[in-house]
């Protein structure tokens, strides 16, 4: 194994299908209209000397290190910035050359460190590379002059040199080091959007600076690390290589927080990760990461992790470390006591949305195969679980229709409940790219998103209600059908045309007009009109939605409402357009392919069919319950009613993510073995009876499936801390329950899943290895994929259209609760925490906070920083406010990242009609001051510190 | 909670959707949903609540669950 290193072609490709030939070095070269000489000469193997160009960004000719001579053209022009001509004659070397560029670099060097040896940088500096290039020997100014270099100089201050800046957590800022290339300024505006660098003064005084000459973390730098990357000395340099030295090989993996899926290279010195760096060949994020990926894997050798298996009798007992045996054993007798004593449906299973496809694949089949009950379930139950039935209704499949690289075509993106910014960051940016070419951008939300204003874009926002989802789009359907905006042609060809006729008179209805659902929605009925018409006329359209659209009582049928939009406007089939789901976790799609839902087998084939149980018993040599089994708020009600009493949870911490804390409590309390499988004694943990240590995404080979369907491999890098791998852990629980299962890899549980799977038939870690990735269905009629999905007809056929009636929640405001409360993400911490809580993240966000509009906070005597009570019909809690106007008066908002918060106490029960997601994102809430943590909090935390003692292993005599 | 008042406002939520379909889609549309989604307890229950006058269940709802009932071959509870 070696350091994978990735071509640098100095400037971006260009996707002119042009083609261009010239003549460099005297060799021929064919290129695309619009690259750049250096980037052809690169491509033909001749490397010209750079500092300022990287192709991460458009080329900025400020070096003046790759300078050319071009046969017929006058002077030495910068081959970045000077692009192919058809017969060009380049000479990429020469004397003359040779002489410039050794000028410049003996310029720049004369006012930078030689400290190279015990530089950070040293083996991966551009700087030291080019000079070596240039053959710089000497430097004939020597280093008394004005520089940035020294502190003091002659026995005085030097005013222009600076101190490092150390304040961010992962990297530091040694502004004596810098050669003022921006390449950091022009990759937080090109790659990242935010803007956050500049160059400030001119000439010699040049600096960059963050903000207006502030620190790195007291400017609006989100620390995605893309400045980092893109500096070619010490200037920019992630602490841990600082600390730890240069990596010595590297690993293509993939990133195990969100959906987006992002492609990194684990670059490690031994078993230790120096750094993660984005792969540039990455479909998803195509060399671009945030925070989180980059940075935030400190917790996967935190000292909190648990590497021991644990068992008590009792959730009141301490824990016992034992060993892994007596661990599985202990669990399958009490789950096989509890089938005995309450039935065979008495217990079941979460599948992990964290874990490998595989991983998820070995949970569901346990419980099917092993259990004998269809008692599965996953964490997709309380996130997109709309998605998947809105979908699958209209179009037939619960696949979300793009690829990431589709946004390259938009010209009109709608952003529906969902706050990419923080939450999807990478494909914010590849968004916010397009959006600064001038696409459009509508944002729906209650909440003035980190979307809706940043630097050189400013959306449509309408602030709707929180709830009020379906009117609003239904009102935008209504303007379409009611203005002409209909494509007629497409829907003639596409769907079932009297279907889209009874939907077409219900949304023409005036009752679901812009105008007449204002009263509800509390959106603007010009700009309801203005969005509509933007959407249905301004060129491919597409939609991009998250949690805000799911979670909630009408949540799929908001999704059926996304989808009747797509089609009626003719926004599906075709690169840029299409209907988005944003994913929450890493693999959350593919927990759902893997027939993780209780009603469906993998592949999304429904439990009661004879033929599909047929293939599985076959394969897997047992007889299968036809019936659905218990989704996890049924779970909950089975627990207290007293018929569910047993549960497996692999890496997902219910207590703390899912709605009505005290209900989750009532029902772990209830049960009579609870196990937990994860990295972490989590919320869960409080109320189980065995602990099975998890192992991170570094210590494990498998797969992960993005938003956009791609299957990726991850790859292990190191042994796993606890000793197994978690399909390893799974196996071996099977066992104990006298189930066999026989994988000696995880590419052997692949292989069964592609057996079994008709949109997984084609896949195998073969062909992941030569493609890369694959986004399924991958079979033979697609043998490589499928970027995008329904391109000549949908899936079931013809497109259905559905009517929407929009039905207000149960959930009200009134006297006692005037207030809305919604939820959300904030970019540096992760859904629970359980993973950003344990990194230096916490100084971006350190507990979670209540934002309020200034006129309800006025009226309720609430200052900025303040302790409020927090109380719904539900429960109460306490936190600290926010007084902000990003919320409309009326609506109060906060992110769920911390467990002492308790955001779920006030959530309630209220659920999706359809699939029972909850519904987070609405409850009726009152504010009032508060001295601090409520009674609740404090036992709960009395609860969590009583429940979490271990009493160690005793040492064998 | 598969006390029926839980369920009866869920089989219910289910008939709020299918309503604007019109009666003779939304009580197959209601009894299609609920054979596929809910567990056998469940559906016991419910069967069990229709059993026993089906109080609270909309009238779409509650032809849909009759028609269910006799399609549905449930294991016993044990």
């Amino acid at each position: 194994m070696s350091l994978i290193e990735e071509i640098d072609f100095g400037t971006p490709r260009s996707k002119s299908e042009t083609m261009v030939t010239l003549t460099i070095d005297g060799n021929q070269v064919t290129v695309p209209e619009g690259t750049s000489i250096m980037r052809a000469a690169m491509g033909a193997g001749h490397q010209i000397p750079k500092l300022c160009a990287t192709d991460m960004v458009d080329a900025f000719g400020s070096c003046r290190l790759c300078v050319v001579e071009i046969e017929g053209r006058a002077g030495t022009p910068a081959s970045c910035t000077t692009p192919v001509m058809p017969g060009l004659v380049v000479h990429t070397q020469s004397e003359r050359l040779k002489k410039l560029r050794k000028g410049v670099m003996e310029l720049y060097i004369s006012d930078h460190p030689l400290d190279c040896l015990t530089c950070g940088a040293n083996g991966d500096c551009e700087l030291q590379d080019m000079a070596g290039a240039v053959g710089l020997r000497d430097v004939r100014y020597g280093y008394e002059g004005e520089n940035h270099v020294f502190a003091k100089s002659h026995g005085e201050v030097n005013a222009a040199w600076m101190p490092k800046d150390e304040s961010n957590p992962y990297f530091t800022y040694d502004p004596s080091k810098c050669i003022v290339c921006s390449r950091c300024v022009r990759a937080c505006e090109e790659v990242q959007g935010t803007f956050a660098l500049t160059i400030s003064g001119r000439g010699f005084d040049s600096r960059v600076s963050p903000g207006m000459s502030e620190s790195f973390l007291g400017s609006e730098c989100v620390s995605c690390g893309a400045c980092v990357q893109a500096c070619p000395t010490a200037t920019l340099t992630e602490k841990s290589v600082i600390e730890i030295g240069q990596p010595e090989h590297s690993v293509v993996t993939t990133c195990a927080y969100c959906g987006v899926g992002c492609t990194f290279k684990a670059e490690m010195r031994g078993e230790e990760v120096v750094r993660m760096v984005p792969y540039k060949d990455g479909k998803a994020n195509r060399g671009h990461s945030c925070v989180k990926g980059r940075f935030a894997w400190g917790y996967t050798n935190h000292k909190e992790r648990v590497l021991k298996p644990m068992i008590r009798e009792r959730i009141e007992d301490p824990w016992r470390e034992v060993s892994w045996d007596e661990a599985f054993s202990f669990a399958a007798d009490r789950m096989r006591g509890i089938q005995k004593k309450y039935g065979r449906d008495a217990i079941g299973g979460i599948t992990s949305s964290r874990c490998t496809n595989e991983e998820t694949y070995l949970v569901q089949k346990l419980i099917r195969a092993g259990f004998g009950n269809n008692n599965v379930d996953t964490c997709a139950r309380v996130c997109h679980s709309p998605t998947g039935y809105g979908l699958s209704m209209t179009f037939g499949t619960s696949a979300g229709t793009q690829d990431f690289d589709s946004v390259e075509n938009t010209d009109v993106a709608m952003i529906i409940g969902a706050n990419p910014a923080s939450a999807h960051p990478v494909f914010a940016s590849r968004l916010k790219k397009r959006l600064r070419q001038g696409a459009k951008l509508i944002v729906i939300d209650p909440r003035r998103t980190e979307m809706v204003e940043s630097p050189h874009m400013k959306a449509l926002h309408l602030p709707l209600m929180p709830g009020t989802n379906v009117a609003v789009v239904t009102a935008l359907a209504h303007v379409i059908v009611t203005e002409g905006l209909v494509n007629e042609a497409f829907v003639r060809e596409r769907c079932d045309w009297s279907e889209f006729e009874e939907w077409a008179a219900f949304v023409a209805l005036p009752q679901n007009s812009p105008e007449a659902t204002a009263i509800l929605t509390g959106v603007n009925p010009k700009d309801l009109r203005e969005a509509a018409r933007i959407y249905a006329t301004g060129g491919n359209g597409a939609i991009y939605y998250g949690l805000g659209v799911t979670e909630h009582s009408q949540g799929s049928t908001t999704v059926i409402a996304i989808a009747n939009l797509a089609m009626a406007t003719g926004n599906i089939g075709r690169p840029g357009v299409g209907v988005n789901p944003l994913r929450g976790q890493n693999n959350v799609q593919g927990s759902c392919d893997m027939g993780s839902f209780p009603h469906e087998l993998p592949g999304y084939r429904h439990i009661s069919g004879d033929a599909v149980r047929d293939q599985f018993e076959a394969l897997w040599n047992v007889k299968l319950n036809p019936e659905p089994g218990l989704r996890i708020p049924n779970m909950f009600d089975a627990a207290i009613e007293g018929t569910f009493m047993g549960l497996y949870v692999q890496g997902e911490d219910i207590l703390q993510s899912d709605p009505n804390t005290k209900h989750v409590v009532a029902a772990l309390s209830a049960m009579e073995c609870v196990i937990v499988h994860d990295l972490f004694l989590n919320e869960t943990a409080n109320y189980a009876h065995v602990f099975l240590p998890g192992s991170s995404f570094l210590e494990k080979d498998g797969t992960f499936t993005n938003a956009e369907r791609r299957i990726q491999r991850v790859r292990k890098v190191m042994t796993p801390k606890n000793g197994m791998a978690d399909w390893e852990v799974t196996i071996a629980l099977a066992k104990a329950m006298g189930l066999e299962m026989n994988y000696s890899h995880p590419s052997e549980i692949m292989d069964e899943i592609a057996a079994l799977t008709p949109t997984f038939a084609g896949v195998s870690y073969a062909k992941l290895e030569e493609l890369g990735s694959v986004q399924w269905p991958c079979n033979e009629k697609a043998p490589e994929g499928t970027p995008v999905m329904h391109v000549d007809g949908f899936v079931r056929g013809k497109g259905k259209f559905v009517v929407t009636e929009y039905i207000a929640t149960d959930e009200r405001t009134g006297p006692r609760f005037p207030l809305l409360l919604t939820t959300g993400r904030i970019l540096s911490q992760y859904n629970v925490g359980a993973q950003t809580r344990r990194t230096e993240n916490v100084v971006w966000h350190a507990e979670d906070r209540l934002e309020i509009h200034p006129h309800d906070a006025e009226q309720r005597g609430v200052r900025d920083g303040d302790w409020v009570r927090l109380k719904s019909r539900a429960g109460e809690t306490t936190l600290r406010a926010e007084i902000t106007d990003r919320v409309a008066p009326g609506v109060v908002y906060t992110t769920f990242h911390h467990p002492d918060t308790q955001a779920n106490v006030i959530t309630t029960e209220y659920s999706d009609w359809a699939t029972n997601c909850p519904e987070y994102k609405v409850t009726a809430v009152q504010i009032s001051p508060s001295n601090g943590p409520s009674d609740w909090q404090k036992s709960y935390d009395e609860q969590a510190r009583h429940s979490r003692r271990i009493v160690p292993a005793e040492a064998a005599e | 909670m598969s006390s029926p008042d839980r369920l009866v406002y869920m089989a219910n939520q289910i008939g709020t959707f299918f309503r604007s379909q019109g009666h003779d889609k939304a009580v197959p549309g209601i009894a299609d949903h609920i054979k596929k989604f809910w567990d056998p307890r469940m559906k016991r229950a419910i069967f069990a609540h229709l059993d026993a006058g089906g109080a609270g269940l909309e009238p779409n709802v509650r032809e849909a669950l009759t028609s269910l009932k006799p399609a549905t071959s449930l294991p016993a509870a044990p």
